[in-house]
C-alpha cells in the first residue's frame, strides 16, 4: 500500500524527466557554456582563454557601448512592431471572437496560414512588394504620384518595423483572441444593463492622447514625419500628431463602448500581457527582418550577435551581447508583471 | 388604481434558425416557414409596485420576454412601454430597468463595492452619494463589510446578494430577475424567496421575475403569467390560478391535478351536472364553466376525501370508486394512486393525522370511496394538442 503511494508520487517527477534533461542538455548547459564565452578572450584562430583563468567584463561593457546604436534599434524596432501588432491584432481578434460566428476557426486559420511558409521566403517576398521597382512604389510613385520620384521604402526603418509587424502578427492575435474569447457575453450585457453606452467624450479624450502619442513615437522611431513624408522635424511631427490625436480620438469616441473599456478589455488584459511579450520577444530578437528589408543603419543588435558569431567568429563579444538582450528582456518583462500586476501574469483568478 | 409600469402590446418574436436564435432553437422547433417563434403576440400590463412572474417550462418564452423589456432583444413587431413611453427600440442603458441575470454576471475583476457601484458611475453620480447608496444597498442584502471582496471570494448565496444590490442601487423603475435562484441549493432558494418577497416590500419596486419552479412562484407573487409555446395561458393570482386553472396546462403546471374526459349536462342550482367517462355524474360549479360542453372535470389530490365505507359520504359531495394502487408515505402526508373502474389514475394526499401506527390507512388493493365536495371542483376545456400536463420536475 505505501509501497504504491510512494510510486505515484513518483509519477509526476517521472513524466517531467525528459522534458526536464531536454532543457538540461539544450539549454542549462549551452547558457552556462556562453556565459563562459562572454567571458573569454581569444578568438576561433588563436584559441580561447576561458575563466577562470581570465575574467573579461569588458565585452560586457564595450559591447553596449560600441553597438548601442544596435541595441537601441532593437529596442525602439521591436517595442513599435509589438505596440503596431496590438493595435492590429486586438481589433482583429475582437472581432474573431465577437463576430466571427461560424466562421471563426476559418478565419483563425487564416490569421496562422502564412506560417505555412517559410519565414524566409515570406521576408524575401516582402523585400520584392517593397522595392524600388516593386508593385507598391510602382502604385503610390508612378500611379498615384503621392510620393517623390526618389521616395523608397526598402532599406528604411520603416520597412523594418513593417517587417516586424507582419510576422509577428499571428503572436499577438493568437492569444489575445483566447482572452477576448473567454470574456463572459452576459457581463456585457449586464453593463449595458448597467447603463454602460457608448464612451463619447471619455473615450474622444482617451483616444485622442493615444492616437497623438502613437503618432510621435512612430515619427521619431522611424526617423521621418508621416506628415509630408521627409525626414522628421519638429513641424512635421507635430502634424502627425494633430492627425493621430483626430483620428485617435473619432476612434475612441465612436467605436469605443464604456462596457468595452470597464469590462471586455480589463478582463482580457491576461491575454494583452502574453501576446505582447510573445511578440515583443522575438521582435527584439530578430535579425532576419533588418538584414532583408533593412540597410546598414537598421542593424538591430540580433544581426551584430549573428555577424560576431557566423562571420568574425568572435564568440566572446557575440556571448555577451546576446545575454545583455536576455537580461535586458527579462528585466522588462519583470518590470512589466510589476505594472500589470502579478494576477494577470499567472492568469488572473477570474 | 395602481398605475401600469409595463406595457406589451402584442408583442411577437421570431428567431430566425440561423445562428442568431441558437439559444432559443435548444426548444423550440421551427414553423413551417423556418422560424422559430420564441414570444406570440403578447399582451400583458405589469402594475407600479407588483410582484409579477412568468412563469412557465424551458423554451416558453417566458425569458426572451423578460430580455425585450430588459432591451437585450428587440421585437419583431409589437411595442414595449415603461411608465408609458415607448422604449422597444431603446438600448438596454437608456432604460429605466435593471435585471438580476440567472448568473448573477457579476464582474470578476471588480471588487463588491466596485459592482455595485457600477450603474451609479455610469451615470455620474457624485462618488459621496455613491459610497453611501452602495453601503445602504449592501445593509438592505446584509452583506454590509464585504465591500472589498471579489466575486470570486464569495458564496453562490451571497453572490445572488450582490447581484440584487447591483440592480437595486439603481432606483430602476422595474426590475428583472431572470431565475436568479435557480443556481442555489434548496434550503437557500427558500430563504432568499422570503428575502426578496421583504426586498421587494421595503423598496416598493416592480420585479418581473421569470422562473420555471412553480411553488416560487407561488410563494413571492402577486400574479403570476403562466406561459406556454410563447403565450400566456392564463393570467392571476396564485390562489385563482391554482383553484381555477383555466387550462390543461396550467392546471397541470401549477401542482398536480387530476383530470377526467367529461361531458357537461343539465344545471343544478349553482352547479351544472358533468358526466364522467363511465356514466358517474358528479358536480361543477357554474362559475368554472365557460360554454364548452366537451371537458375534463379537475380535482386537486389534497381535496379528496377517501373512504372505506360510502355511507360516511355527504350528500352534496362528487363521488367516484377506486382501487387503491400504490400508497406512498411522505411524512406529512401520504400519497395515493387510485385507479378508478374506468382506468383513469387519480392522485390523492391525505394528511397524517390521528394515527396510531405505522404504515397507510388504505392499503394497495384495497376498494375505497372518493369524495370531494362540489366547489373544490374545476374545469378545463380539452386541449386540441396533448400538451404535456406534468410539471417541469427540475
Amino acid at each position: 500500500m505505501r509501497k504504491t503511494l510512494r510510486s505515484r508520487r513518483a509519477i509526476p517527477y517521472l513524466l517531467m524527466a525528459p522534458g526536464l534533461l531536454w532543457l538540461l542538455l539544450f539549454f542549462v548547459v549551452p547558457n552556462l557554456q556562453m556565459l563562459l564565452f562572454s567571458l573569454s578572450e581569444g578568438t576561433l584562430r588563436t584559441g580561447f582563454t576561458t575563466p577562470p583563468q581570465v575574467w573579461d567584463w569588458q565585452n560586457f561593457t564595450g559591447g553596449i557601448d560600441q553597438f548601442s546604436n544596435n541595441f537601441r534599434n532593437s529596442i525602439v524596432y521591436g517595442g513599435l512592431a509589438t505596440i503596431l501588432c496590438f493595435l492590429i491584432g486586438y481589433p482583429l481578434a475582437y472581432s474573431i471572437a465577437f463576430k466571427g460566428g461560424r466562421w471563426k476557426s476559418l478565419l483563425l486559420f487564416m490569421v496562422i496560414a502564412p506560417f505555412f511558409t517559410s519565414f524566409l521566403i515570406r521576408t524575401i517576398s516582402w523585400k520584392i512588394i517593397l522595392g524600388n521597382d516593386g508593385p507598391l512604389l510602382a502604385l503610390v510613385r508612378d500611379v498615384l504620384h503621392v510620393v517623390p520620384a526618389n521616395f523608397s521604402i526598402l532599406g528604411t526603418p520603416l520597412a523594418v518595423v513593417g517587417g516586424l509587424t507582419y510576422q509577428f502578427l499571428p503572436f499577438m492575435v493568437l492569444p489575445l483572441y483566447i482572452s477576448i474569447d473567454k470574456v463572459d457575453r452576459r457581463l456585457i450585457e449586464a453593463a449595458q444593463d448597467l447603463y454602460a453606452g457608448p464612451w463619447r467624450r471619455g473615450g474622444a479624450i482617451v483616444g485622442g492622447i493615444a492616437g497623438a502619442l502613437l503618432l510621435i513615437a512612430l515619427q521619431l522611431g522611424l526617423g521621418y514625419t508621416s506628415a509630408t513624408g521627409e525626414d522628421a522635424t519638429i513641424t512635421g511631427i507635430l502634424v502627425g500628431m494633430v492627425i493621430g490625436a483626430v483620428v485617435g480620438g473619432v476612434i475612441g469616441g465612436y467605436l469605443v463602448s464604456q462596457s468595452f473599456i470597464r469590462v471586455t478589455f480589463p478582463l482580457s488584459l491576461p491575454g494583452v500581457f502574453a501576446a505582447s511579450i510573445l511578440t515583443f520577444i522575438p521582435a527584439i530578437g530578430d535579425y532576419v527582418n533588418a538584414q532583408l528589408l533593412g540597410s546598414p543603419t537598421t542593424q538591430m543588435v540580433g544581426n551584430v550577435i549573428q555577424g560576431r558569431f557566423l562571420a568574425q567568429n568572435d564568440y566572446p563579444i557575440a556571448a555577451a551581447l546576446a545575454f545583455i538582450l536576455m537580461a535586458g528582456i527579462l528585466l522588462s518583462i519583470a518590470l512589466y508583471a510589476r505594472l500589470l500586476g502579478t494576477d494577470e501574469l499567472t492568469g488572473g483568478t477570474a | 388604481m395602481p398605475e401600469v409600469e409595463v406595457r406589451l402590446t402584442q408583442v411577437y418574436k421570431a428567431f430566425g434558425s440561423d445562428a442568431t436564435g441558437r439559444r432559443v432553437a435548444k426548444y423550440i422547433q421551427p414553423d413551417d416557414s423556418g422560424l422559430i417563434v420564441a414570444v406570440d403576440h403578447i399582451d400583458l400590463e405589469v402594475q407600479d409596485g407588483e410582484f409579477f412572474s412568468l412563469l412557465g417550462p424551458s423554451g416558453c418564452g417566458k425569458t426572451t420576454t423578460l430580455r425585450m423589456i430588459g432591451g437585450f432583444e428587440q421585437p419583431t413587431s409589437g411595442k414595449i412601454e415603461l411608465a408609458g413611453q415607448d422604449v422597444t427600440w431603446l438600448p438596454p442603458y437608456q432604460r429605466n430597468v435593471n435585471t438580476v441575470f440567472q448568473n448573477y454576471a457579476l464582474f470578476p475583476h471588480l471588487s463588491i463595492f466596485d459592482n455595485v457601484a457600477f450603474g451609479l458611475r455610469r451615470r455620474h453620480i457624485e462618488e459621496s452619494e455613491v459610497r453611501q447608496r452602495v453601503s445602504e444597498m449592501l445593509e438592505l442584502v446584509e452583506l454590509p463589510g464585504y465591500e472589498r471582496r471579489k466575486p470570486g471570494q464569495i458564496s453562490g448565496g451571497q453572490a445572488q446578494r450582490v447581484a440584487l444590490a447591483r440592480a437595486l442601487v439603481n432606483k430602476p423603475s422595474v426590475l428583472l430577475l431572470d431565475e436568479p435562484l435557480g443556481a442555489l441549493d434548496l434550503k437557500l432558494r427558500k430563504q432568499m424567496q422570503v428575502e426578496l418577497k421583504r426586498i421587494q416590500e421595503e423598496v416598493g419596486i416592480t420585479f418581473i421575475y421569470v422562473t420555471h419552479d412553480q411553488e416560487e412562484a407561488m410563494t413571492m407573487s402577486d400574479r403570476i403569467a403562466v406561459m406556454n409555446r410563447g403565450k400566456y395561458e392564463q393570467l392571476g393570482d396564485p390562489e385563482t390560478l391554482y383553484e381555477r386553472p383555466a387550462t390543461e396546462f396550467v392546471a397541470g403546471f401549477l401542482g398536480v391535478s387530476n383530470l377526467l374526459p367529461a361531458t357537461l349536462g343539465q344545471a343544478d342550482g349553482d352547479n351544472v351536472m358533468a358526466t364522467l367517462a363511465d356514466g358517474v355524474m358528479v358536480r361543477v360549479p357554474a362559475a368554472a364553466v365557460n360554454g364548452e360542453t366537451s371537458i375534463k372535470v379537475g380535482v386537486r389530490p389534497e381535496k379528496i376525501r377517501l373512504h372505506a365505507d360510502a355511507a360516511t359520504i355527504p350528500e352534496t359531495a362528487n363521488r367516484l370508486k377506486g382501487r387503491v394502487m400504490d400508497a406512498s408515505y411522505l411524512g406529512a402526508s401520504t400519497s395515493y394512486i387510485i385507479k378508478s373502474p374506468s382506468g383513469a389514475r387519480l392522485t390523492v394526499f391525505e394528511q397524517n393525522i390521528g394515527r396510531a401506527s405505522h404504515g397507510s390507512l388504505h392499503q394497495p388493493g384495497q376498494e375505497v370511496h372518493l369524495s370531494w365536495s362540489a366547489e373544490h371542483t374545476f374545469a378545463v376545456p380539452t386541449s386540441s394538442t396533448t400538451t404535456s400536463s406534468s410539471p417541469d420536475v427540475d
